[in-house]
């Protein structure tokens, strides 16, 4: 146990050049902004003693050198800055709009796993059947199609032509009232409140992205599965596991199976950055209150210290995510151990 | 020397790498279709504005929000412009932004792969670093952050879109090079007298182009999807320019109102694209490594 301690260790000490790395590359981001910040913030009136004012407010007389450590300094207390479209400060706004775009990332990654993984298991193991062959259209056309266009799509027949879906403005229609904030997640939370009618309005408000989001990953996770199945099936420790008799469940769920998800658990990683990009397009189609259509609606009105904010907050996720996937699969795989 | 270092990577000379592809085509007509698409979408873009049935800017307010027809294709949008002729001229302005980042992205990364793969030590960890923090990132959120940093135009997504890609080149250029370093080949030159960047250059990176040309298939496809996203959240192009992601955009408050024709059909070319590109990506991996076929 002190050994894989070690390795745990060993993994986050490694994560910390990468968070260094995405501190100065926003950093970079922040001060590569096109001409003078003072003169934007200062606004269209401002005359030169005010633009010289906020200069020396916002920090920008100073070396950058001076200024990368006072970016890091409010980085550390938790200061982003302020949006200048809402007069908030980012942090609050991120962290009020981060459980809706998690909500739905996790719950459409939850949906494309259930179909993915299943789907994938049946193609390695039955090949030519009808799973093989739509595993095998699945992985062409999904990585094919624009999440955008997905989610439009999705719309026009499930709101217009089917009138099934509700109209796609956010995570609950009007006539419902946002149930206890608990997690931040209205399913969880009309869940932990006992009111049903709420939890299905939501549902019903978060089938349409989630599934346009579940379409977008279906695609790398399933041909993933396949492959790592495939590979798992033809090794010599399932040859033998059927020499020796054993069932054939036994044999695909105990012994292929389990071994086969390990590259499984690895792109997810992979899957999930795709997904957190994905995500800002479809929260702006589905006019979803998350941190994407923040950015974007940021990004119309020039709101940079939001966008920078946005940009920082998702690497971090990221960086973090691959961090708990990377123990996880050490804590899996007793095999795995880094060498120093 | 050079000619034999490409004839021994590449695993064919000549004629018979002709009868390779021949061969290839003819048992796989996806590839040959794939290839079919690539011709008319190149086609589009080179003579798109010339075979247009209208001005693709001419807006005409009595035939507004029109679907399709005999005299409009794929209908009309809400100033009366025709949508087929603005999907046409928007195959140019989309190949632009997809082939000249990934142009960009596989010189850079071709570089900085072949100089970390060959040299190792500092230029290898510096560069490792480098490509670690890009990947850490997101990527469409990475490319959001650069375009609103530099500025909003379309240059700007080529450059994001090149930079995001970067890391995939130069990885793979590095790990082609890395193995061939000492090969014998690469060292018999360095003997005969070339200096470090001829043998790179000229014997050793020649045998990363195979894998880089697959790579650069499946990254087209990627690259205007990239750009379209983009220009759907409003970032480089703008309107009234005709740009598939930014039509989807413009068609999107309609599908509520049941206009479908002005999202579908620039959507539909986007899709088509992106899919010709990956047919051709993994039809050009079956001709470089039939090993890798699934």
């Amino acid at each position: 146990m002190a050994g894989r301690l070690k390795t745990i260790l060993s993994r986050v000490a490694q994560a910390a050049p990468v968070v260094v790395g995405v501190v100065i590359v926003t950093f970079v981001l922040t001060r590569a902004l096109p001409g003078d910040p003072a003169v934007y913030f200062a606004g269209a009136a401002a005359d030169e003693a005010s633009i010289a004012e906020i200069r020396t407010a916002l920090g920008l007389d100073k070396s950058l050198p001076e200024q990368f450590v006072l970016y890091v300094g409010d980085l550390l207390r938790g200061d982003l800055g302020e949006s200048i479209s809402t007069g908030q400060p980012v942090v609050t706004e991120l962290a009020r709009r981060l459980p809706a775009s998690l909500e739905l990332t996790l719950t459409a990654l939850l949906l494309s796993c259930g179909v993915a993984i299943p789907l994938g298991v049946l193609a390695a193991t039955r090949p030519g059947s009808w799973a093989d062959h739509l595993c095998r259209v699945l992985v062409t056309a999904g990585v094919s199609l624009p999440t955008f266009f997905t989610g439009l799509a999705l719309i026009y027949v499930f709101y217009y032509l089917l009138g099934l879906a509700p109209t796609p403005i956010g995570r609950l229609d009007f006539i419902y009232l946002e149930p206890p904030r608990v997690t931040g997640f209205f399913l969880v939370d009309a869940a932990l409140a006992g009111d049903w009618e709420t939890w299905w309005g939501a549902a019903r408000q978060i089938v349409l992205p989630a599934v346009t989001l579940a379409l977008f990953t279906l695609a790398p996770i399933c041909r993933i599965t396949r492959a790592a199945m495939l590979q798992a099936l033809s090794a010599d420790f399932v040859r033998t596991a059927r020499a020796a008799g054993l069932t054939r469940p036994t044999v695909i769920y105990r012994y292929a199976f389990h071994n086969a998800m390990l590259p499984v658990i690895t792109t997810l990683g992979m899957v999930f950055s795709f997904t957190l990009g994905a995500n800002v397009l479809v929260e702006k189609v589905f006019a979803w209150p998350g941190i994407g259509s923040y950015a974007v609606d940021a990004l119309v009105v020039s709101d940079y210290a939001a966008v920078q904010g946005f940009v920082l907050a998702m690497a971090l996720l990221f960086v973090a995510l691959n961090l708990a996937i990377d123990i996880a699969y050490t804590l899996i795989d007793p095999r795995i151990g880094f060498e120093n | 020397m050079a000619d034999v270092s490409l004839h021994s990577g590449g695993g064919a000379g000549g004629s018979s790498a002709l009868r390779h592809v021949v061969y290839v085509l003819r048992s796989n007509p996806v590839t040959l279709f794939a290839f079919a698409m690539l011709a008319l979408l190149v086609f589009a873009a080179l003579f798109g504005p010339a075979v247009a049935p209208y001005d693709p800017y001419a807006s005409n307010a009595a035939r507004a929000l029109q679907p399709p027809s005999w005299d409009h294709w794929f209908g009309t949008d809400n100033l009366g412009r025709d949508v087929f002729s603005r999907v046409l001229v928007a195959t140019r302005l989309d190949m632009a932004i997809s082939v000249s980042a990934v142009a960009l992205s596989f010189l850079v990364g071709s570089v900085l792969g072949a100089a970390s793969g060959y040299w190792g030590g500092w230029t290898d960890r510096i560069a490792s670093r480098v490509l670690d923090t890009i990947m850490a990132f997101p990527l469409f959120v990475l490319a959001m952050g650069i375009v609103a940093a530099m500025g909003n135009t379309i240059e700007n997504v080529v450059y994001a879109t090149a930079i995001i890609n970067v890391p995939f080149y130069a990885r793979l250029v590095r790990a082609e090079v890395n193995i061939r370093r000492n090969a014998g080949f690469a060292l018999a030159a360095k003997l005969s007298g070339n200096a470090d960047w001829r043998v790179l250059a000229v014997h050793i990176f020649p045998n990363a182009l195979p894998p880089m040309m697959v790579q650069v298939s499946l990254n087209l496809g990627w690259a205007i999807l990239n750009a379209a996203g983009l220009s759907f959240i409003g970032l480089g192009v703008r309107p009234p320019t005709a740009e598939w992601g930014i039509m989807v955009a413009e068609g999107a408050n309609f599908i509520v109102s049941g206009e479908w024709w002005l999202a579908l059909f620039p959507g539909l070319a986007l899709m088509l694209a992106v899919f010709t590109f990956n047919l051709l990506g993994d039809g050009l991996r079956d001709m470089v490594d039939p090993r890798l076929r699934t």
